[in-house]
Parts: structure tokens; C-alpha cells; sequence
């Protein structure tokens, strides 16, 4: 059977040492890091993060236990809540004093549920009354209050990509208020409600911290709530409704994902994608919020694949006490002693490990047999390129062998994208170029994705080893190629040369000149030089190609040197001077070049004319019939005479 | 001319047209077979004695050499005649040219051509030249004038060469007739064959075009022609019994899966014969009883040229007919399919050894109808916007011909659209006849030429020949002189002609 597992665990986890009664451990999202606390820091404190550099390891008196501990952004100031009241703050800029200070909040009999860093200096305090937002002065050891807002929380959510607060409020906490920061300012954003399913009475806490969950896809930040299954509706399952949050405006419940199942869940975004881990049956679910589904309400989201469980884990042993022959334990997953954070963590306390959660594509493949539905599907991804790649291969050949129009498809969302991004290029290098003083800055370089599937990955990848294919009959080998061409056009795409090679070579190496007369009738195949070139190199096997080939020379326009060069390779000297004369080219043009070809003809007539006919050019830009010395003409004057005699000459004229 | 007007003029008609195998008769070796072209020596001599008495002792052997005579009830002994005077000729000139036996003889009253497509087969075609009959006064009867000159040998050369061509898209070669049912079945497929196409041969209207037999081609952008490519694939991958489609528009071919040789022939059959045929339907008016059954069926306008008339009768026959082209070893032999909705037809070929059942038509009826309206929907925008964006077309000074020998272009604005009777063209016939003679000229050297012609009624011809192309046109300036011609030639090529090469 393929591999189907489409999600797996990060190979190189951060290893932490796991919680204990002696080690406390906690997790800052904002920097992702984990702080292990053991003995409430007297014995050190070891945080670790996604790399090196963000790794500390340090000492701090026990002052108690430790209640949340968050390092500033960049590991600036390091900030400790030990007490509901306060927070306690110590300086890890190098030169600045390192004792301790502590900040109380300032709403009396609030307790301070928690706090986020919003920028290396800026803090937020959520109480149970309200927030708190200061700026630390590490120097100063002091901190000053820049705004404040009473409110009743139950509990609160932070989105560090975006520096949102999202506070929980009234009785059921289903009115949820966010609070966005930024360079030192708050910002009240439109308050919204949940819908419950049930409405309790009497009222009381019924929304939960751990149903609630903010992440951005694709750019826009959500709100996620995940509604249980409730008997008393008939719903057959549990959902995750959405609610997006716009800088500006007003929160809309925006897409329903529906689950089809019951019991304890869990999210993460990986990718843009929202994962849903399911605990009972140990399988996970993806969705994708650009994903179309044709047979639902709008906005409402079956899983993309059929729930499958996380790729199995083995923890390898590492460090000295490893021993080479120990097979790696396995590691059980969906465990209960799982934490999962936004975008995409999961830690496992107990162990001490930290993971990323990662979506592997080749998986999908397979699972998803709608080929335009895979790839609406893999071009959101980010490590997207070789997989699609690979479908593309394998529709054209193999067991999984597409129709025509499913090639089709593929190809015209692949060059959807690729059109996309020439355009972005396209209008970047205008605004480039029609200067600055236009205020051009704004316009950022479009980034090349790795769904940027253009023409040479297709070549290169797919095409051409197709195209090699003696199992595969050329009829479709050449639909194929044709169906590529066909959508590149439609996208407004200039078809690079390569891709018209390889259809010459197809139809060339299958006798196919008919057709590909047709196609170069039509123009299917762009005029360039290289390509009338190879047309000329056709001749042999195909005459008629040596028509086509001065066609397309003729219309390229620049190309009249090819034109005479082609004409007196085939002996047609007075055609090559009659042509070079309409185009205005005969003054320039090399007398030499014209009086071999016609002395190889061995056509003395034909040489005299040609002669001839270069005299009279040098006495009309000359005003002398005779050839520079720069010519080289010599040896054919010399010859001229030998034949005609020296009065044929013409001579100079005498004014 | 003031007597003239009541002369009477007859225009070129087809006397006789016969088939004959000179090896079927008495052959050599036998008893009096050296006899053989002798005796034919003799009738050319009208040395009438020893003829009647040879032919009195030959006819039977003599009369298997004929394989088919036109007109059928001409009197056998004038059969033999005939056919024995074609083969003494033949054997005659062959004696001071092997390899090129004659292909004209020119007589005062009529001209015979002979045309050997395979080995010892040989179709002759008598052609009565054009004649003016001129009353005379008095009660004498009228005298008639031959015009023997009027006649091209090259156009009448074309048409027999055209109508054995004809013969093998539909039957194959001679041979294979021979191979599988003796002379008899040969004989009996020559009577079914030419006794209808001679009809439709109108020797009158026959002209330069017959000597190209060329395809003219439609002229379309690359993105529609792209969507056809793209159809024409789809259709052959999900009906696989497809193997070679053609696709036209207009009567205009677009896309050929078959070989240049065998779609020139295809072509001439379509264009002059099937659609044809067919046109007059879907000229009629709305209710007219003449419009097809398009009831039931609102989806598309599809419907079959060949085979099913109405898909939905239960009586319908699934017969379509079979052609003959050439295939890597010999020739191979197709169901052929014609599909039209509105102006776009596409022929689909299925090997003959396929019973083509009801399913199938259903599928292909269900498949590419509503895709090929889409698509003939499209290529008449297409072209309408293209139309628009290169102006409207003035009447231009100018009338001509262009062909070109490497893909059978034809272009003429000298013809009218084509109908199942006639070809009518716009020009003169003087004027056409005077293109024949230059296209004559142009085929006895191989080097590109030019010649232009004064005629006498005030037009300027001239004949271009570039590479393999030819172009040919009809100046109507009066007072113009040779430069100036030469100029508006010049001035024609370069915008009408732009996207080729043609040499000055």
C-alpha cells in the first residue's frame, strides 16, 4: 500500500528536559520557546527554541513559584509572574542592571491572569478586570503605563504573528473582544459573538479557552471556534466555525468546517491548511479554506483527504547514553499529555519534546483522485514544486494515466499561477522603470513561490522524458505537448523554443511532416531564428521545410542576412541579389560573398551579371566602379578579365 | 462581329470515356497476338479492309480488353475501334519516347487523353472542343467552326488523373479489384463508379484550379486553431476507434490527420460533392420540410453527413462510406464519417474492419455535437473579429490565383464559392485560358520566373512563380504600362502576401 500518513512530526525536535515535580515547564508562542524552570529557577532555567540562538540557560532566585515566564522579543528582558498581582522583570541586555524589578497591576483587587511582549519593550498585562499596556525601561528598571481598558475577562488568547488580543467576556464568554498593538499604540477592534449551541440556564461560563484558537491563513487572521457536537441538534457532527477578523470592520463568521465526528479535538494551522487532530481515533483531518467544494453551501468545507493518523514517530536516542544498537522507541501519538499551540506545535511535556507539525504532500497524491482538485490543492502548498511535478508526470504516463482533459486541467491551473506571477514581474519591472518619483516603492518584488511551475520545470522534469517514452504512442505524446502549448496560449504565455523543439522532434522522429507542416502553417509554432534554422536542417528528409524556413525568416524581419545566406547556398544568386536589393541591404552587403557563390555555379553569364551588378553599385556610391581593396574582390576580377577580357570592365566614368 | 450574334456557341463536352486493358485481350505469344498493335497501326491508317476482316476475327478477344465504356450504347465494334486506335497510339509514340507515352491527341473535332495510373491500365477521355456553329443564308446548312485550340491539356490531363483518384478514394486501386474478384468485380465497380461521376463532371467550368487541386484553407488565429488541435485530440482519445480526423470550416479545411495526397482528394470530394449535397438544408427557411430533425436534440446542432440521416429512427442504417488512402504498407480502408454542425464538419475515419453500430453513433452524435457547436460558435467570432480588425474588404483592383505546390494552398478571388453543378468564375474564359498557358510555361523549367501578358482586352495578366508557390493575377488597368504593372504586382505581394516569402 502507499504511504498515506500526509502529516508527520518534525525530525529534529526540540528536546527539553520534561515536566516534573522539581521542573516546571512553559511555552511562549510568541518566541516559541520553552522554558524548563527547575526548583522555581534557583537550579537553573533552560529555555530552548526553534534554533541556537534563541537557546539561554540561566539562574534566577526562587522567589516563589512560577506562574508564566516569557522572554521580550529578541530575549531582551525576561518576564516572570509569580503572583497574581504583579510580574517581575530582569534585564538580559548585556551592560544594563540585572536585579530584579516588578510591575504591579494597576487595577486594584485584579488579578493578573497572564501577560504577552507585543515588541522587545511593550508588554501587555490581561487581568480579570481588564488590560494593562506599558513599556519597559530596562535602563530606568521601571515601567510606564500607556493605555489601559476595564473589562471583564475570563480569559484571554494571543496571536503573536499579528499582536492580537483576544479577551473572553460576559457571563458565558461567548462575546469575544480582540485588542490589536502595534508601536505602542492599542486598538479596539469590533467586538463579536459566538454562537453557542446550547444556551445555558443559568448563564454561566460556557465558551472555553480551549475551543478558541487564532492563527492566519493565508494572510488573514481567524478566529477558530471549535463547536462541539451537541445531542439536542441535528448536526451529525462537531465543526469548526471561523470567524475573520479584519484589521478594520467587523468580524464575520466566514467558513464551517465540518468534522463528521465527535469527541476531543485539536487545531493547528500548518501551511495555510487547518489541521484537526481527532484524540479517540488517533487521525487527524486537513481543510483548506480556498478549497471550492462544488456540492456544498458556500464556505462550508469537507475535509480535503480521508483522516489519517500522523506519520509514526520514533524518538531516536541521542546523546551519550545512546547506544548504536537500540532500535529508536516509538512514540505514541494523540497522547493525552499533548499540548498543542498555534500555528503548528505540539509539545509533549512529559517527554520533553517539541514538535513541528509538517504537512508532507506525496501522500495527498494518491488520496485525493480528483487531479484538478489535487492540484487547486498542492499549488497552495509551500514545497509544493516537486510533487506537482511528479502528478504531472504520472498522468501522463503509468497506471494513474490521465484523459486529455484531465491534462488539460492540470496544465491550465499550473500556468494560472505561472501567468500570475509574469504578470506580478511584468508590472513590478514598469513600475521600476518608469522611476521612483512615482512613489514605485510601494511596489514589492513579487516572490517567486514554488508553485511558479514555469515552462523549463516542465522541460526539464516532465516533458522531456515523456516525450522519450517508447511505451507511450505518439498520438498522445503529441496531444499532449499540443494540450501544453494550447494552455500556455491561453495564458498569454510566450512558448519558449524548447517546448516547439521537442514537438518537431516528435513529429520528425514519427514521420509526422504533414502535421507538423500544418502546425507551422498556422503558426502554432512561433517564428524565431533557432527554429527556422532547424526547419532548414529538415530539408533533407522534408523539402518542403526549406519553404517554411524562409517564410519564418522572411516574417522575423531581421533576418535577411540568414535569407541571402540560405538563397546562395542553394545557388540562387540573382534571387539572393534581387532580394537583398528590395530590402534596401545591397549597399552594404559583402560583393565577395555574391561573386563566389556565383563562380561556383560555374554560370559564366550569371557571374557577369552578378559582377556586373556590384560595379555599377561602386560607381553609384562611389563614384568609381572599381572594388576596394577592403573587398577582396581580386581574385574575381582576375577572373572576370580571364573570362570577358579587359574591356569588359566597366570603366570609370568621366564626368 | 454582327453576324455573331447569332452564332452559336457549344461549349467543351465529354464524347466518350473508356477503361481498357491491353493485356486482357490476345496476348502476345499467342497465335495473333504480334498482330496486336499492328493491327491498331492499321486502323490509325484507315486501312479499312484489313480492319473489318481482323475485327470480325478478334472482337471477342478485343472486347475484354475493355473494362468500361462511356456512353455504354455506343455499338461494340466502334468500342473496339476506339479503344484499338488508344492503344495503337500509345504503342506508337512509345516507340520514340519509352517513358513518356503520349497524353494528347489533338484532332480537329475532338482531343483524347491518356492517363495509365497502374501498370497497363489505361483510362482515355475524348473531349469534344468547343465550336461555334455559324448559320448560313440561304438554307446551306450552318457551318461549324472547331476551336481547337481552346482546349488545356494540362486542365483535362488534371481532371482524368482526378477522376482515377477519385475512383481509388472510394474502391482502392484496379488491383486490388482484380486481386480480390477477378475482371468481373473490377469491371462491375468501374460501371457502378463512373456511371455516376461522369455526370457530375462539368468539362465546361474546368480550369486552372483543376490543375492544382488544391485545398484551400481556412484562415484562423492560433488560439482556435489551438481549441480545434485540442478537440480533435480529445475526440480520438475517448472514441479510439478514431484513427485519423479532418476538421473543416466553411468547406475550408483546417486541420488534416490524413496525408497531404489523400486529403487533396478527400477535400474535392466534400467540397464539391457532399457539402454540396448537404448545403441546401440549412439554407432553407425555418419551417421548411427541407431542415433537418433538430427536435429533441436542442442541445447541439450536430448531425451526420454520411450514415444516419435521424439517429432516432429505429430503422436507421449504420452504412457509412468506405474510402481507400495510402497507409505504410499499401492502403488501408475507412468507414468515413462526416459530422457538420453549422459550418464546422469534421470527418472522423475508423477502419473498415470495425462494424460501426448504433452505440457508437450515439456516443460520437452525443460527444461532439455540443463540442463542435461550442467550437463552430467560436471560429465564427474568431473570424469576425479578425475580419473587422484587417478592415473591410475593399474590392480590389485585382483579381488572382495563388497556389502553392508544398501544401496544396489554393487561394482564388476569381471564383465564386463553388456549387454542386458549377464553378462559376468572375473572369472571362479567354483570361483563364491565358493563365492555363502560363502555368504551362512555369512547368517546363524548374527556375522561379515571371511573365506578364498583355490580353486583348485591355486586362494585364501576370504569372509569378517563387520557389513552389504560383501566383497568378488579372490586372484590369487600362492604360497601364508594363512598370506600372510590375509596381501594383509588387505592391499586391507585399500586403497580401506579407507572411510569406516570395521572391521580386
Amino acid at each position: 500500500m502507499a504511504e498515506e500518513h500526509y502529516l508527520e512530526l518534525s525530525e529534529n525536535p526540540v528536546q527539553f528536559e520534561h515536566a516534573s515535580s522539581v521542573n516546571n515547564v512553559f511555552f511562549d508562542e510568541a518566541n516559541k520557546q520553552v522554558f524548563a524552570v527547575r526548583s522555581g529557577g534557583a537550579t537553573g532555567v533552560v529555555v530552548k527554541g526553534p534554533d541556537d540562538k534563541s537557546s539561554v540557560a540561566f539562574r534566577m532566585d526562587d522567589k516563589g513559584e512560577v506562574k508564566c515566564i516569557k522572554f521580550s522579543i529578541g530575549n531582551k528582558i525576561l518576564a516572570v509572574q509569580r503572583t497574581s498581582k504583579s510580574v517581575d522583570f530582569i534585564n538580559f541586555i548585556p551592560d544594563y542592571p540585572h536585579t530584579e524589578f516588578t510591575q504591579e497591576c494597576k487595577t486594584k483587587n485584579a488579578s493578573v491572569l497572564g501577560f504577552c511582549w507585543t515588541s522587545w519593550n511593550e508588554i501587555v498585562f490581561i487581568t480579570d478586570q481588564g488590560i494593562e499596556f506599558y513599556q519597559v525601561f530596562p535602563d530606568k528598571r521601571s515601567l510606564k503605563l500607556l493605555k489601559s481598558q476595564s473589562i471583564n475577562v475570563n480569559w484571554y488568547q494571543y496571536c503573536p504573528e499579528t499582536a492580537v488580543i483576544l479577551l473572553s467576556t460576559t457571563v458565558q464568554g461567548n462575546v469575544l473582544q480582540p485588542f490589536a498593538f502595534r508601536n505602542g499604540t492599542m486598538t479596539k477592534m469590533t467586538k463579536f459573538e459566538i454562537e453557542l449551541p446550547v444556551v445555558p440556564k443559568p448563564a454561566k461560563l460556557t465558551l472555553s479557552e480551549r475551543d478558541i484558537a487564532m492563527a492566519t491563513i493565508y494572510g488573514q487572521l481567524y478566529v477558530m471556534y471549535l463547536k462541539h457536537h451537541s445531542r439536542t441538534a441535528n448536526s451529525p457532527g462537531a465543526e469548526v466555525v471561523l470567524y475573520h477578523l479584519p484589521r478594520e470592520g467587523a468580524c464575520k463568521k466566514s467558513h464551517v468546517l465540518k468534522l463528521n465526528t465527535t469527541g476531543k479535538f485539536a487545531l493547528n494551522i500548518v501551511d495555510n491548511l487547518i489541521v484537526v487532530h481527532h484524540q479517540s481515533s488517533q487521525t487527524s483531518l486537513i481543510f483548506d479554506i480556498r478549497l471550492k467544494e462544488p456540492d456544498c453551501a458556500v464556505n462550508t468545507h469537507q475535509p480535503v483527504l480521508p483522516a489519517r493518523s500522523i506519520h509514526p514517530y520514533r524518538i531516536p536516542l541521542s546523546g551519550p547514553a545512546a547506544v548504536p544498537t537500540q532500535p529508536p522507541v516509538p512514540c505514541q501519538l494523540y497522547s493525552s499529555s499533548w499540548s498543542v499551540f498555534q500555528p503548528d506545535i505540539i509539545i509533549s511535556a512529559s517527554e520533553g519534546y517539541l514538535w513541528y507539525l509538517q504537512v508532507r504532500l506525496p501522500p495527498t497524491v494518491h488520496l485525493l483522485q480528483d487531479k484538478g482538485k489535487l492540484m487547486d490543492f498542492l499549488l497552495r502548498r509551500r514545497d509544493c514544486k516537486m510533487v506537482i511535478l511528479s502528478v504531472c508526470s504520472q498522468i501522463l504516463d503509468g497506471q494513474e494515466k490521465g484523459s486529455l482533459p484531465v491534462v488539460a486541467t492540470v496544465f491550465d491551473k499550473l500556468n494560472q499561477v505561472y501567468k500570475e506571477y509574469l504578470e506580478a514581474e511584468q508590472s513590478y519591472t514598469a513600475a521600476m522603470e518608469s522611476g521612483p518619483s512615482r512613489g514605485g516603492g510601494a511596489q514589492k518584488r513579487p516572490v517567486r513561490t514554488q508553485a511558479v511551475i514555469d515552462q523549463s520545470d516542465m522541460y526539464t522534469h516532465v516533458l522531456s522524458a515523456f516525450t522519450e517514452r517508447k511505451d507511450v504512442s505518439h498520438k498522445f505524446i503529441i496531444a499532449v505537448l499540443m494540450e501544453y502549448i494550447r494552455s500556455l496560449n491561453q495564458n498569454q504565455i510566450t512558448v519558449q523554443h524548447y517546448l516547439y523543439e521537442l514537438v518537431i522532434k516528435t513529429l520528425v522522429q514519427n514521420n509526422l511532416f504533414y502535421m507538423l507542416h500544418q502546425f507551422l502553417q498556422y503558426h502554432v509554432l512561433s517564428d524565431s531564428k533557432p527554429l527556422a534554422c532547424l526547419l532548414l536542417s529538415l530539408e533533407s528528409t522534408y523539402p518542403p521545410a526549406h519553404q517554411l524556413s524562409l517564410d519564418m525568416l522572411k516574417r522575423l524581419s531581421t533576418a535577411n542576412d540568414e535569407i541571402v545566406e540560405v538563397l546562395l547556398s542553394k545557388q540562387q544568386v540573382l534571387g539572393a541579389l534581387r532580394f537583398i536589393r528590395s530590402v534596401g541591404g545591397h549597399d552594404n552587403v559583402s560583393a565577395r560573398k555574391f561573386l563566389d557563390a556565383a563562380r561556383q555555379t560555374g554560370d559564366q553569364m550569371l557571374f557577369y551579371t552578378v559582377f556586373r551588378s556590384f560595379q555599377q553599385r561602386n560607381q553609384r556610391l562611389r563614384g568609381n566602379p572599381s572594388f576596394n581593396p577592403g573587398e577582396h574582390c581580386e581574385e574575381h576580377v582576375a577572373h572576370f578579365k580571364q573570362l570577358f577580357g579587359e574591356q569588359a570592365l566597366m570603366k570609370p566614368s568621366t564626368v | 462581329m454582327a453576324s455573331g450574334a447569332q452564332d452559336k456557341q457549344y461549349t467543351p463536352s465529354l464524347l466518350s470515356f473508356f477503361i481498357y486493358n491491353p493485356t486482357f485481350g490476345p496476348r502476345e505469344g499467342e497465335v495473333r497476338g504480334g498482330f496486336q498493335w499492328r493491327t491498331s497501326l492499321w486502323l490509325l491508317c484507315k486501312t479499312l479492309f484489313w480492319t473489318k476482316f481482323l475485327i470480325s476475327n478478334f472482337s471477342f478477344q478485343e472486347e475484354k480488353k475493355i473494362l468500361f465504356y462511356h456512353p455504354s450504347e455506343i455499338e461494340k465494334n466502334e468500342k473496339i475501334r476506339n479503344v484499338g486506335l488508344c492503344e495503337a497510339i500509345v504503342q506508337f509514340t512509345r516507340t520514340f519516347c519509352p517513358t513518356k507515352p503520349a497524353k494528347s491527341l489533338h484532332t480537329q473535332k475532338n482531343r483524347q487523353f491518356f492517363f495509365e495510373p497502374e501498370e497497363n491500365f489505361w483510362i482515355v477521355m475524348v473531349v469534344r472542343n468547343p465550336m461555334i456553329e455559324k448559320p448560313n443564308k440561304d438554307g446551306k446548312p450552318s457551318t461549324i467552326e472547331y476551336q481547337e485550340e481552346e482546349l488545356l491539356d494540362t486542365v483535362y490531363g488534371a481532371v482524368v488523373r482526378q477522376c482515377y483518384s477519385m475512383y481509388k478514394l472510394f474502391n482502392g486501386t484496379f488491383g486490388r479489384a482484380m486481386e480480390s474478384g477477378g475482371v468481373e468485380l473490377l469491371i462491375q465497380k468501374l460501371e457502378k463508379f463512373f456511371y455516376r461521376y461522369l455526370q457530375t463532371l462539368h468539362l465546361q467550368s474546368c480550369d486552372l484550379l483543376d490543375v492544382f487541386g488544391g485545398i484551400s484553407f481556412f484562415p484562423l488565429d492560433k488560439m482556435t486553431y489551438l481549441k480545434i488541435q485540442s478537440f480533435v485530440n480529445r475526440v480520438e482519445e475517448s472514441l479510439s476507434l478514431i484513427k485519423y480526423t479532418a476538421f473543416l470550416y466553411n468547406d475550408q479545411l483546417i486541420w488534416s490527420g490524413l496525408e497531404q495526397d489523400d486529403m487533396r482528394i478527400l477535400y474535392k470530394y466534400l467540397t464539391t460533392s457532399l457539402f454540396p449535397r448537404h448545403s441546401e438544408p440549412e439554407l432553407a427557411g425555418r419551417d421548411s420540410p427541407l431542415r433537418p430533425e433538430v427536435t429533441g436534440n436542442l442541445l447541439h446542432y450536430g448531425r451526420f453527413l454520411t450514415g444516419p440521416a435521424n439517429l432516432k429512427d429505429p430503422e436507421a442504417k449504420f452504412r457509412f462510406p468506405k474510402i481507400f488512402v495510402s497507409a505504410e504498407d499499401g492502403y488501408e480502408e475507412l468507414h468515413l464519417i462526416v459530422y457538420k454542425a453549422m459550418s464546422a464538419a469534421a470527418c472522423f475515419m475508423i477502419s473498415a474492419n470495425v462494424e460501426l453500430t448504433r452505440e457508437f453513433c450515439e456516443q460520437l452524435d452525443g460527444l461532439v455535437g455540443p463540442q463542435l457547436t461550442l467550437l463552430a460558435s467560436d471560429i465564427c467570432e474568431q473570424f469576425t473579429i479578425n475580419r473587422r480588425i484587417s478592415g473591410p474588404e475593399k474590392e480590389p483592383q485585382f483579381k488572382f490565383i495563388y497556389f502553392n505546390h508544398m501544401n496544396l494552398a489554393e487561394k482564388s478571388t476569381i471564383h465564386m464559392r463553388k456549387t454542386a453543378s458549377v464553378c462559376l468564375t468572375s473572369v472571362h474564359p479567354d483570361l483563364m485560358k491565358i493563365l492555363g498557358d502560363i502555368n504551362c510555361d512555369f512547368a517546363r523549367v524548374d527556375e522561379d520566373e515571371e511573365i506578364i501578358v498583355k490580353a486583348m482586352t485591355d486586362y494585364w495578366v501576370v504569372g509569378k512563380k517563387s520557389d513552389q508557390r504560383e501566383l497568378y493575377v488579372i490586372l484590369n488597368q487600362k492604360n497601364a504600362n508594363l512598370i506600372e504593372v510590375n509596381e501594383e504586382v509588387k505592391r499586391l505581394c507585399a500586403t497580401q502576401f506579407n507572411n510569406i516569402f516570395f521572391l521580386d
